[in-house]
């Protein structure tokens, strides 16, 4: 079997007497999107910092791309190529969608060192971040501040950004909320091409989006995992059933 | 060079600051030479800050530290030179504007490595006040040293050298002032315009996105912060050379407020605000000192205004809101 | 060195700390109610000393100069806050910080319009006069001894204010959640000029009681201010309880600090730069403190426990 990218074993994290990660273990393997479903509470966002590196588990380990990042900062985590977005877009509200993947190109570079060359006079890295914009349906709007784009629009920044850090997974947290119908479609769409580019740990509550695009689904109920398997196997275990999707499978 | 609006008041501001000094040495009025010399310096100190807080968003209560840091490095050095008894470990002094300048971006440097090491750990209103607590603890220790001079500051009893300018003249020492002012401002121009100011930026807007791109904030922080204490260090010197005296006020928190406040005046991260804001300080304690004994009430009241109203300073005003690009 | 000499220096220190309490527990709590950093705390101080004084020469009573102290500040808080404070609850910290500056030169440059450049002086009341005998030898001024007392009483005030009355629910309730408390129909904008009100009273309070001992002039609340804000870095940023065992921590460490220093200093260096030395380490000392406090806890000792 083919080594996962991302490993998760046993994870516990305890908020005083509230144990929001109980033990949990799952994995991401290439080529595949993961989806992580769960009731509100579960403990989803709190596994997903855990893995980006903003909370520090209690126990447990996290592997990604062979290592150990548990002892990691957000930034090293990042570096080795975990790409993550946000529920509430976190972009640079003052520059423009352009100067945000600049801003990604020039760290997956390496190259924030640099004091002397004016960046927008930087063709190569223009050039890079252009090409990551016009991937995303973005090209129109490269000039404009972050902060005048439309909901939809920054998710396709945040995506734009991780993509030009040639992320190894991405990490992505409910990107459908707050999109429309037709936003939902065009995004499960890209999505469906971008689990090319590297494997998807998608968490999300839209469950149409996460039945048509899964590989595996892992489900999360009080900060455990209560089953994992495919589309198929989810719909029908009788715990899930119960537990979480009620009359929609 | 696109001629927008913001440039071209940034063309006046500078041809402002020249010509005013060059007309009152015409006109035989030194003093005003030596007011646009303090215009420049202060201008030069403010410009540092603008580093840290303009374009970082750090808000450092502290940078008088660094701005008192170089003063006493001209004065200490220039009055080693003068009594012949080494500094520190054989060293001797000098009385070399260059060397000095040198000696004082070094160590505004080198504390504002250990100080922002420190501070940038916290952040928000704890920043604020540990920035302010080290200077106040650089402001003791510089008041409490009795060999500098303590409470009444340190002299310097012939204004330090440079080579080829006879310095001591008004006019010459504003032009040494004003052209490193000029390289300060064009300095600030090309750090906030390269890939270190975008992260530096960027950082400011919002560090969780900085992180996410595998970016760590702190140290594009720490490293602005530390150009930005060196800038205000050279500051500090020529400041201690134009006075040709060191004062512990040079190191109090009213000195970081002062700094602060000039930054506001002129508009915040702007490229020229800080000559614009110490133009118009510089102009308000001349001018309504002329008036009044009061005349700090007026300048907190003005403050005050335009802290509520006037959130731009005077080239947000002149020029309209700032493009990012 | 002897016992006595020392329990006088650790009874200064307690009286320091009392004094810092009471302008670090109002700076505190403007911070954690309001969300404000507020400098101009130093100018309140120095109005309730200034208004002690004036008053107290006028009417000849230490005690009406008391309560004229707490009046004035308050009112100057409750004015401040509604002509001021007020529009700066939405801004970030930089125009806080930079508008209360403004609120500095204007009250010093106004106080000493007022009452012109030379300090004023306040005696201390006949009944507070005199000194007990402390264990050891040593005689501590019974003023000192009241001062200590007031402040602890204040703290007992302010604990009971606090968890036990309306006021003190609403005032922890505006420390946790701001908006919340504004959905639930507590009257914001009148719990915040209380709440200022209150701060400057306590600050007011200590200017007056300190006025008796130190000279009252210009600038008084300065360095006091400063070292309210390396109080609450240490205490934590919106805790009494940090605040009171931060004030008492930076009153003793100051105060035997400076009188310690300079004598252990004699077992590193010759004894004719002993002094200088200490001296200038002693004044270091606090920031050493909150330095080395603030690297092991960068929010300090009881952060609060939300973002």
């Amino acid at each position: 079997m083919v080594e996962p990218i991302l490993q998760i074993s046993n994870l516990v994290k305890n908020f005083g007497a509230l144990r929001a990660t109980d033990g949990v273990t799952l994995d991401l393997r290439p080529g595949e999107i993961h989806a992580l479903i769960g009731p509100n509470g579960a403990g989803k966002s709190t596994l997903i910092h855990q893995i980006c590196g903003t909370l520090r588990q209690d126990s447990g380990s996290i592997r990604f791309a062979g290592q150990d990042v548990g002892g990691l900062s957000v930034a090293e985590r990042a570096r080795l190529g975990l790409g993550r977005t946000f529920q509430v877009s976190s972009i640079a509200p003052e520059f423009s969608a352009l100067r945000n993947v600049m801003l990604a190109a020039q760290a997956k570079e390496g190259s924030s060192f640099r004091f002397f060359k004016p960046v927008m006079r930087d063709q190569g890295l223009i050039d890079k971040a252009m090409a990551m914009l016009e991937r995303v349906g973005l090209t129109e709007r490269a000039r404009i501040p972050a902060a005048e784009l439309s909901h939809g629009e920054r998710r396709q920044l945040e995506i734009a950004m991780a993509l030009a850090l040639q992320s190894k997974a991405f990490l992505l947290d409910e990107p459908m909320a707050g999109m429309g119908p037709e936003g939902s479609k065009a995004l499960t769409r890209f999505l469906d091409t971008l689990r090319q580019e590297a494997p998807i740990l998608l968490v999300e509550h839209d469950m149409d989006a996460v039945f048509a695009l899964a590989d595996r689904i892992s489900v999360l109920v009080y900060g455990r995992v209560i089953a994992t398997g495919t589309v198929d196997e989810i719909r029908r275990d009788p715990t899930v059933r119960s537990a979480y999707l009620g009359d929609h499978g | 060079m696109i001629l927008t609006r913001e440039n071209l008041i940034n063309l006046i501001l500078a041809a402002a600051l020249l010509a005013i000094p060059l007309i009152a040495n015409a006109a035989g009025q030194p003093f005003y030479i030596t007011l646009a010399t303090r215009v420049a310096i202060l201008a030069l100190a403010a410009t540092g800050l603008n580093l840290a807080l303009g374009v970082g968003g750090l808000v450092s209560f502290g940078h008088a530290a660094f701005f008192g840091i170089g003063g006493y490095v001209a004065g200490i050095l220039a009055s080693h030179s003068f009594s012949g008894e080494p500094v520190l470990f054989g060293l001797s002094g000098t009385n070399q504007m260059w060397i000095i300048w040198l000696v004082a971006m070094a160590l505004a440097g080198v504390v504002g490595l250990a100080i922002g090491a420190i501070s940038l750990r916290t952040s928000g209103v704890y920043f604020i006040m540990i920035t302010l607590a080290f200077a106040q603890m650089v402001y003791y220790f510089a008041v409490s040293w009795p060999a500098y001079g303590g409470e009444d500051g340190l002299s310097i009893l012939v204004r330090n050298q440079f080579p080829g300018v006879m310095t001591m003249v008004p006019m010459n020492f504003f032009l040494i002032c004003y052209v490193i002012l000029l390289v300060g401002i064009a300095l600030f121009a090309v750090i906030r315009a390269s890939r270190f100011g975008a992260a530096l930026q960027a950082a400011r807007q919002n560090e969780v996105r900085v992180a996410t791109v595998g970016i760590q904030p702190y140290r594009i922080r720490l490293t602005g912060f530390v150009l930005s204490a060196m800038i205000t260090g050279l500051a500090g010197a020529l400041f201690a050379d134009l006075n040709r005296f060191v004062s512990p006020s040079m190191l109090s928190w009213h000195m970081s407020g002062e700094l602060i406040v000039l930054i506001i005046l002129g508009g915040t991260g702007r490229l020229f605000g800080p000559l614009a804001g110490a133009a118009l300080y510089v102009a308000f304690e001349y001018a309504l000192g002329g008036i009044t004994e009061r005349w700090q009430f007026f300048l907190g009241l003005i403050l005050l205004l335009v802290v509520l109203f006037a959130r731009g300073g005077l080239v947000g005003l002149l020029a309209g809101k700032a493009k990012h690009g | 060195m002897t016992i006595a000499l020392a329990l006088e220096q650790l009874l200064n220190g307690i009286q320091l700390g009392v004094m810092l309490f009471l302008m670090a527990a109002g700076l505190t709590l403007i911070f954690g109610v309001m969300g404000l950093i507020n400098l101009a705390h130093g100018s309140l101080y120095m109005v309730g000393a200034f208004a002690c004084a004036a008053v107290a020469a006028w009417t000849g009573s230490f005690w009406i100069g008391l309560v004229a102290s707490l009046v004035a500040a308050a009112a100057a808080g409750a004015i401040v806050e509604l002509a001021v404070i007020r529009r700066l609850y939405d801004r970030d910290h930089l125009d806080q910080v930079l508008a209360t500056f403004a609120l500095i030169l204007m009250f010093s440059e106004g106080t000493r319009w007022l009452f012109g450049s030379f300090p004023l002086y306040l005696d201390i009341p006949p009944l507070l006069q005199g000194a007990v005998a402390l264990p050891g030898g040593t005689e501590y001024p019974v003023y000192r001894l009241a001062i200590i007392a007031a402040g602890a009483l204040v703290a007992f005030g302010l604990y009971m204010l606090i968890s036990r009355t309306r006021l003190g629910m609403r005032i922890r309730a505006g420390e946790s959640d701001r908006e919340m408390i504004g959905a639930l129909g507590v009257d914001i904008r009148t719990l915040y000029t209380v709440v200022f009100a209150l701060g400057a009273a306590l600050a007011g309070f200590a200017g007056a009681m300190v006025g008796a001992i130190q000279s009252v002039q210009v600038g008084m609340g300065e360095p006091v201010l400063i070292l309210a804000f390396v109080v609450i870095v240490i205490g934590g940023i919106g805790s009494i309880k940090g605040a009171l065992l931060g004030a008492l921590l930076v009153g003793v460490t100051d105060t035997m600090g400076r009188f310690l220093l300079p004598k252990l200093m004699v077992l590193f260096v010759p004894p004719a730069q002993a002094g200088a030395i200490g001296g200038a380490v002693a004044s270091m000392l606090i920031y050493i403190v909150m330095a080395i406090i603030l690297a092991v806890k960068p929010r300090g000792l009881f952060p609060p426990a939300h973002a």
